[in-house]
């Protein structure tokens, strides 16, 4: 709320700067430097999703000619903004530059042009080469950080500000500490039973992640999270009233049907204890951080190899697999989205490889990010239902050694 | 001498299965589910029951499945009808490890283990292509009844290239057959060809592992029976209680939990009382 409130300000008195960015291998750290706001447009579309708002601005957004299939986070963000609406009611600036941070999802070349049309803002595309071995070139790095430099006296330019180099390094020491505290929280949910859902209230706290990595606040809060989960493993705390089943989860949420989705699993007493949506943010559960002593090559480094946007179909295996066995999961639940290209395509291939390769009882359902209209609830049901039956069955019938 | 049953409530019809302990099936009925789902749940329990001159509370435990399993008032547990066909087939062909099950607006391939339990499953998602509303949007469309089309289609020689699997745009598919001459045979092989091998590339999402079972109330369709076997080039098992089979499973599973009902009398209370739990 208080960002929000930040970004009304912002829209009255154009203070501070704001910058348009996507969530996923984000460069907030360098906006820190002018004392620039993040304003993240897919945030927005989940929050009108989440508080069943979201049809509306989608519906609006279709009138206009964008297709039934195109990203609904797309829709319901232009929709949203070309109708005045926002998640609070409040208002959000016109940004003072709306930053393309390109990291694998193709579709925001296209949405950071179209929110540069409506508001009238400059863009600037940050070209992020995709992941195509397992960790980054030399030249890749160089590419990113010349575009950061190159970035920054663009910024100077249109806030006419100059940057701040040493407040830009403290806030990459923020995130660093932020994400060896939250890397420190997942790893909590290891226990067993898991303190957290490592998915849904994973998912809550991505909010004060992506709105305060790079400040103290971000520190603090994590520090807060931190300890109160860590009396809940002392004291055997699960999530549910007993902790039947351990599941790693796979896709963003249905944010129109949240609390309807998470009930589903809450009733078989499943926990998530791990997900990879959890890391779109950033993947820091294996060991990697942001170096204040590198940076521009670690904010690079961050955007190149430690999202899960930016990172190919193989390393996403492997991370999963990596869950399954470090936090001692039953299965894997993939849920399919079926407006998000990105994260979803593939996913017919990964149920293969996790059912058939390793032998990982494993569920596929589909339903949609932010358009409610994908939802189906008895379908959704009977597939959980069906799945935690047969998990049920297979523990009951399993010999101790399995 | 205890007795269970199971109550499958489809989106098109509702099967109760009564079994008793030692000697399997003792009744069976099948009612239209129409707008009332928990009526029709009643209705074919209480059917069933007078079938096999039993009184309903003599019914240890009922287990209900299908889509309007919540829905039925009397049971005493619930279970996804994935499961149940699973449990069905394997009691029915023991030797089954993968079930086809067609219903009214799903398809799904189930494979399953020795004892009948559920390895690994796949469903038509948002979708009813391939499912029993095709073939009986096929039947409207061609002014017969959905009993016919089977037998008419096993007649077909030659048939046609459908060019959508869409349950609602095949009928302008067929009506420009039609109107084009072929013969309504020919037209409804094609038909029934696509259904199957929609439904295979399915089910060939799970390992297709042979005994294969199909179940469901498009089993009851010996030309769907025959087109899935070409398209898989190999036999079916099709039980006569194929449309029952999840029935058979859920009350197959009552069975096993029957004595949790005798002691807990869940009957004692006044009927219309029993609140399914979710």
């Amino acid at each position: 709320m208080k960002w929000y409130e930040t970004l009304n300000e912002a829209a009255e008195t154009q203070e501070p700067p704001t910058v348009s960015m996507m969530i996923s291998g984000n460069c907030v750290e360098l906006l820190e430097g002018f004392g620039a706001v993040p304003i993240y447009p897919e945030v927005n579309a989940l929050q009108l999703a989440i508080r069943h708002q979201s049809l509306d601005p989608i519906l609006f957004a279709e009138e206009l000619g964008y297709a039934a299939d195109n990203c609904a986070y797309v829709k319901a963000d232009i929709g949203a903004y070309l109708k005045g609406i926002t998640p609070t009611g409040g208002k959000l600036p016109k940004p003072t530059l709306v930053l393309c941070n390109f990291v694998g999802c193709n579709t925001y070349l296209k949405w950071f042009e179209h929110v540069a049309e409506f508001t009238g803002a400059p863009l600037y595309t940050l070209d992020v080469p995709f992941m195509r071995t397992a960790d980054p070139s030399v030249a890749d790095i160089k590419y990113v950080v010349s575009q950061l430099q190159e970035l920054v006296k663009l910024l100077e330019g249109l806030t006419g500000r100059k940057f701040d180099y040493d407040r830009f390094k403290e806030a990459v020491r923020y995130s660093a500490r932020t994400e060896e505290v939250w890397s420190n929280i997942k790893h909590l949910a290891r226990s067993s039973p898991s303190p957290f859902d490592a998915y849904f209230d994973a998912i809550t706290l991505m909010g004060p992640l992506y709105v305060y990595r790079g400040k103290p606040e971000g520190v603090e809060f994590f520090e807060l999270a931190l300890a109160e989960l860590e009396e809940k493993v002392e004291r055997h705390e699960g999530v549910n009233d007993q902790e039947k089943f351990r599941v790693v989860i796979e896709g963003p949420p249905p944010y129109p049907h949240f609390r309807t989705f998470r009930d589903m699993f809450a009733k078989w007493q499943a926990c998530a204890v791990a997900s990879t949506y959890s890391t779109v943010g950033g993947l820091w559960e294996f060991g990697a951080r942001h170096d204040p002593e590198k940076p521009f090559e670690s904010v690079a480094l961050h955007m190149l190899a430690h999202n899960v946007t930016n990172r190919n179909y193989l390393q996403r295996y492997d991370q999963i697999k990596r869950y399954v066995e470090e936090w001692g999961a039953d299965g894997v639940i993939i849920h399919f989205v079926k407006s998000c290209r990105l994260f979803s395509a593939g996913q017919g291939d990964m149920r293969d490889y996790f059912t058939k390769v390793l032998g990982v009882p494993t569920l596929y359902i589909e339903s949609d990010l932010e358009d409610p209209r994908y939802f189906s609830e008895a379908q959704l049901k009977n597939r959980i239902d069906a799945y935690f039956e047969a998990l049920e069955h297979h523990k009951m019938t399993a010999s101790p050694s399995d | 001498m205890r007795f269970a049953a199971g109550v499958d409530v489809g989106s098109t019809q509702t099967k109760a299965v009564v079994m008793r302990e030692g000697a399997g099936i003792v009744a069976r009925a099948l009612v239209d589910t129409g707008a009332n789902v928990t009526k029709a749940a009643e209705n074919a329990f209480h059917l069933a029951c007078r079938q096999s001159q039993i009184e309903p509370r003599d019914i240890g435990f009922v287990v209900g499945t299908g889509y309007g399993r919540y829905k039925i008032t009397f049971g005493n547990a619930q279970m996804t009808e994935i499961s149940c066909h699973a449990r069905g087939a394997s009691y029915v062909f023991p030797g089954a490890r993968t079930v086809i099950d067609m219903g009214g607006q799903d398809a799904k391939a189930i494979s399953i283990g020795a004892d009948g339990q559920v390895l690994d499953f796949v469903m038509n998602d948002k979708c009813a292509a391939g499912t029993g509303r095709f073939l009986a949007n096929a039947a409207d469309v061609m002014g017969i009844s959905l009993d016919e089309v089977g037998p008419l289609s096993l007649k077909g020689t030659r048939p046609v290239k459908l060019t959508t699997v869409c349950t609602v745009f095949v009928e302008s598919d067929i009506l420009s057959y039609l109107s084009m001459g072929k013969k309504p045979e020919d037209i409804l092989r094609g038909v029934h060809l696509a259904i199957a091998r929609r439904t295979i590339s399915l089910a060939r999402r799970v390992t297709i592992e042979p005994d294969i079972t199909m179940t469901g109330g498009v089993a009851r369709n010996a030309g769907m029976v025959q087109a899935l076997e070409e398209v898989l080039a190999t036999k079916l098992q099709v039980s006569p209680d194929a449309h029952f089979m999840g029935a058979i499973g859920a009350a197959l599973f009552a069975l096993e939990r029957e004595d949790e009902s005798f002691e807990s009398e869940v009957w004692g209370t006044p009927a219309g009382t029993q609140v399914a739990q979710d």
